[in-house]
């Protein structure tokens, strides 16, 4: 090898190949975040408060505070619960086998199918003019929006971002059902085990860390969605990233070391919920290595 | 009426059919192995007792009681797989006890019977580690251990095996048939390797093609081949073409000569056979009574046996085996020696190799 | 077992209506600009608005650049990693799945903080500067994705034997880095680039608050103002996404094949 590592140039030169990642990441990821962090904790002149973290015990900012961890988790848990459903449906559950593909495929594209057009599309199937909503008006004579759904609401929202959270949870699950190998299943029923046994005691087990994962990143990727809710319900419906939005443009809050402490809120809690998943994988895992 | 009786078994995947007209009665305690290449229905057959498999005709009862319809978690068989299939997420007493969990053990019995049953496999000690701490082989005991803990009626081994070491494959093999023969256990060895059936076995089923081709002790097996099929697969034979000369004293005649065996052949004269014998049915020397001249091509001493490849009556390729003993020399190529058979090791087989 | 089957049908059968049915009301919505009848014509406002034009060719551009910063940055690193700094894995990969956890309206709220006009490095003073912000900016939205797609397809091959073999028969680095491992992860980088191509193009919160005229803040703008054309516009990039997606799959079944001659 022309790099020996035991020569100290030799060694420098090895880690002078990943500089061009590291400084990149510095300069765009980390940076930014600690300015974040520093800067919720900072007054404009640059001394230390805890000012700014109290500023948002305001009953509008708890209140978008609430409503994103409601939507986060209910979106995450249900988009868990319905992914891993269809995801077992597809791969175990007896259907073609040409399904399977049709719906990886698909999945890949629904759940990068976030933002602005998933808002466009709900707002053409279910807004007040929308497919569904004029089809039960003509045909069922039914009134959508008087039954109480508005699809400017939190479960329109919520309905919306299930169209990319289950599709996500599909992609990410489908791989580790894949890894319950058959044979588990047949020595389960040879010890004369049915098959809701072998789920609770084997299958999901085995799957627990990949579901607990999952879940981190499905509740982060809610919490931080701005897009979707945005064209959808415009401002109407607070949630942090929309508070978090408004204070950059300058629309709503004047403050700055304000919209400091929202966005570290927003580190915060997908923080915490990452943290969580570390710590249960841990404990989840310890019959792998 | 046996223990176990698999009655005139189809099973077919589609258009292709992967066992036929399987027939055959196991004895309680009795160990019966399923062999022959991949592909010839044996694993199928296993899979059908065990309920994985519903055959597409015939009949399965296990002691008295037909195994129709019934799931395959409510027949009290235990199983045992290749890739040993122990819950990863369970420790090795977890995986023990899971049979006894499911059967509603009470606790304390249930950990009574998993110690008696990681003694029995001699892994005392072991309960508390993950699968993934044990080698191949011990997880192999475990999985054994967990399938013979419910007491099951009667304990499937599907290639157990084939994913080891040889040195473990070796000492596992006599492991397992002295548990079966302590328990009592009727058990039913599904394997493509000829040594482990022969090994361990009270009777052997030599499959191929979907069929039975033949049921015996493993010596008959070996000795008897009925079956030209049985013969190639079973150990290492020598052929030779021959044609009928007269069926009645048995004289065939081969590249090598006129060949006398002194019995009647069932074969009508001028038909085409060919003539099977081992290479240890071979031996140098005049001692038998059909004697051919030979040159010896090659040799290969591979220890305890000694394999000598000769050249019978001018072109006729013969493998000898012979035990090595200090004193005897390793005859060199191009020597001349005579080679001899008893007529009675020799099997008749129908049809030209 | 039976039962299980029919309980996967009905419940496939469910999410099929739940996933078409907005595809089916949006297209549906977009041919209804005319009154009483369908017509193309939310599609040919849409064609038709130069806006529209800029807009996407502006991201397509800058989807463009977003994935050779990304496979410059990337491909190399994951590369180096395995072969001489497997040591350094777990921080690479740490730093890779970081923009998964921090959402990206903070990211992009630290780079206005950051690079601001009155900073160390004011990117955002300028507009060239702010189109390399959000370059970088999506170049690490997209890194977890990226770094995913490459790393996998180096874990396929033997990236050092393969490195050893190509330098026993006297490949220098460049030869080793073009010749042998490139090739054998070109799926894995395609996949890496269409999933980039599919995120960046319709972008809306970095481009947004960057004031960039991207084809994301277009959608919402139209949006805001019009009825129809929102719908024609959602059809379009589902088409795009899509088609990303599609050209993944293709390129992985193509270069399946080739495995499978090997």
């Amino acid at each position: 090898m022309p790099l020996a590592p035991d020569r100290p140039a030799a060694r420098l030169l090895v880690w002078l190949g990943v500089v061009p990642f590291l400084l990149f990441a510095l300069l765009f990821l980390i940076l930014p975040t600690l300015q974040v962090v520093t800067g919720a904790f900072r007054t404009p002149d640059g001394s230390a408060t805890l000012q700014n973290i109290k500023g948002l015990l305001t009953p509008s900012i708890l209140r978008a505070l609430a409503l994103s961890l409601k939507l986060s988790l209910l979106t995450a848990a249900l988009g868990c619960v319905l992914g891993l459903l269809l995801a077992a449906a597809v791969t175990r559950g007896g259907l073609p086998g040409w399904l399977r593909g049709v719906t990886m495929t698909f999945s890949g594209v629904a759940s990068n199918f976030a933002g602005v057009p998933l808002a466009f599309a709900f707002i053409a199937t279910l807004g007040r003019l929308g497919l569904i909503t004029v089809i039960l008006r003509d045909w069922f004579g039914i009134n959508l929006m008087a039954t109480g759904f508005n699809l400017i609401s939190f479960p329109g929202l919520a309905l919306a971002y299930l169209y990319f959270q289950i599709p996500l949870m599909v992609l990410i699950i489908t791989p580790a059902l894949d890894g319950l190998r058959k044979d588990w299943r047949e020595a389960a029923e040879s010890l004369g085990a049915t098959g809701a046994q072998y789920w609770r005691m084997v299958a999901l087990p085995v799957l627990w860390p990949s579901l607990l994962g999952t879940f981190a990143l499905l509740f982060a990727n809610a919490f931080g969605a701005v897009a979707t809710a945005m064209a959808l319900t415009g401002s109407s419906l607070s949630i942090l990233p929309i508070i978090l939005f408004a204070q950059i443009r300058g629309d709503v809050l004047q403050d700055p070391h304000l919209g400091y402490a929202v966005a570290f809120a927003m580190i915060f809690f997908t923080g915490i919920a990452n943290l969580i998943y570390v710590t249960l994988r841990a404990r989840a895992e310890r019959w792998q290595k | 009426m046996s223990f176990i009786t698999l009655q005139n078994i189809q099973k077919s995947f589609g258009a292709t059919q992967v066992v036929r007209d399987f027939t055959l009665g196991i004895e309680k305690g009795e160990f019966v192995s399923l062999l022959g290449p991949s592909g010839c229905g044996k694993t199928t057959v296993l899979r059908m007792m065990a309920g994985f498999e519903t055959q597409t005709s015939g009949t399965i009862v296990l002691d008295g009681q037909d195994m129709g319809g019934l799931p395959a978690n409510r027949r009290r068989i235990g199983m045992v797989f290749q890739s040993y299939a122990l819950f990863p997420n369970l420790t090795v007493a977890e995986n023990v006890a899971f049979g006894l969990k499911i059967a509603g053990t009470p606790r304390a019995e249930a950990a009574r019977r998993v110690d008696e049953m990681l003694g029995m496999v001699g892994l005392s000690g072991f309960g508390a580690r993950y699968p993934f701490q044990l080698s191949g082989g011990q997880q192999q005991r475990v999985a054994l251990a967990r399938a013979i803990a419910p007491r099951p009626r009667v304990l499937l081994l599907d290639e157990p095996l084939s994913a080891l070491d040889a040195k473990i494959r070796i000492s596992l093999r006599s492991e397992i048939r002295a548990i079966q023969r302590e328990l009592g256990i009727t058990t039913l060895f599904v394997t493509h390797d000829q040594e482990e059936a022969m090994s361990m076995s009270d009777r052997v089923v030599v499959m191929s093609g979907g069929r039975a081709e033949q049921v015996g002790a493993p010596s008959e097996i070996y000795n008897r081949p009925a079956t030209r099929f049985v013969a190639e697969f079973i150990g290492s034979l020598n052929l030779v073409p021959g044609t009928v000369r007269d069926a009645a004293t048995g004289a065939i005649e081969t590249p090598a000569g006129v060949i006398a065996l002194g019995r009647t052949l069932p074969q009508a004269n001028g038909s085409a056979v060919s003539l099977a014998i081992r290479p240890e049915g071979l031996h140098i020397g005049q001692d038998g009574n059909v004697v051919l001249n030979a040159r010896v091509a090659d040799s290969e001493f591979l220890g305890s046996i000694i394999r000598l490849r000769v050249m019978a009556g001018g072109n006729t390729p013969l493998v000898i085996a012979r035990f090595n003993r200090e004193g005897h020399t390793v005859p060199e190529p191009g020597q001349e020696l005579t080679v001899s058979a008893n007529a009675s090791d020799i099997i008749v087989l129908d049809g030209v190799a | 077992m039976k039962s299980g089957r029919i309980f996967s049908a009905l419940f496939f059968g469910l999410a099929c209506l739940y996933f078409l049915l907005p595809l089916v009301g949006t297209l549906e919505f977009s041919l209804r600009a005319r009154r009483g009848e369908y017509s193309l014509d939310a599609y040919r406002n849409v064609l038709a608005d130069p806006q529209f034009h800029q807009t996407i060719g502006y991201s397509f551009i800058l989807s463009l650049a977003t994935i050779v910063l990304g496979v410059l940055i990337v491909a190399p690193t994951a590369f180096w990693v395995r072969l001489k700094l497997p040591r350094l894995r777990p921080v690479v990969e740490f730093l890779t799945l970081m923009p998964l956890v921090i959402p990206p309206i903070v990211i992009v709220f630290g780079y206005i903080r950051l690079y601001n006009t009155s900073s160390w490095l004011p990117l955002l003073g300028s507009a060239a500067g702010s189109d390399f912000l959000l370059v970088c900016g999506y170049a690490t939205l997209s890194l977890p994705y990226m770094y995913r797609a490459i790393d996998t397809g180096l874990r396929a091959i033997d990236v050092g034997t393969l490195t050893e073999a190509a330098q026993s028969l006297g490949a220098g680095w460049v030869t080793v880095l073009a010749r042998v491992i490139l090739p054998n992860i070109l799926t894995a980088i395609l996949s890496g680039a269409f999933l980039t191509f599919a995120i960046v193009i319709g972008e809306y919160v970095l481009a947004a608050l960057l004031n960039r005229p991207a084809f994301g803040p277009y959608m919402v703008w139209m949006g805001g103002n019009k009825a129809y054309e929102p719908a024609a516009l959602a059809v379009v990039a589902f088409g795009i996404t899509w088609a990303s997606m599609g050209l993944i799959q293709l390129f992985s079944r193509f270069s399946k094949h080739t495995q499978a001659r090997r």
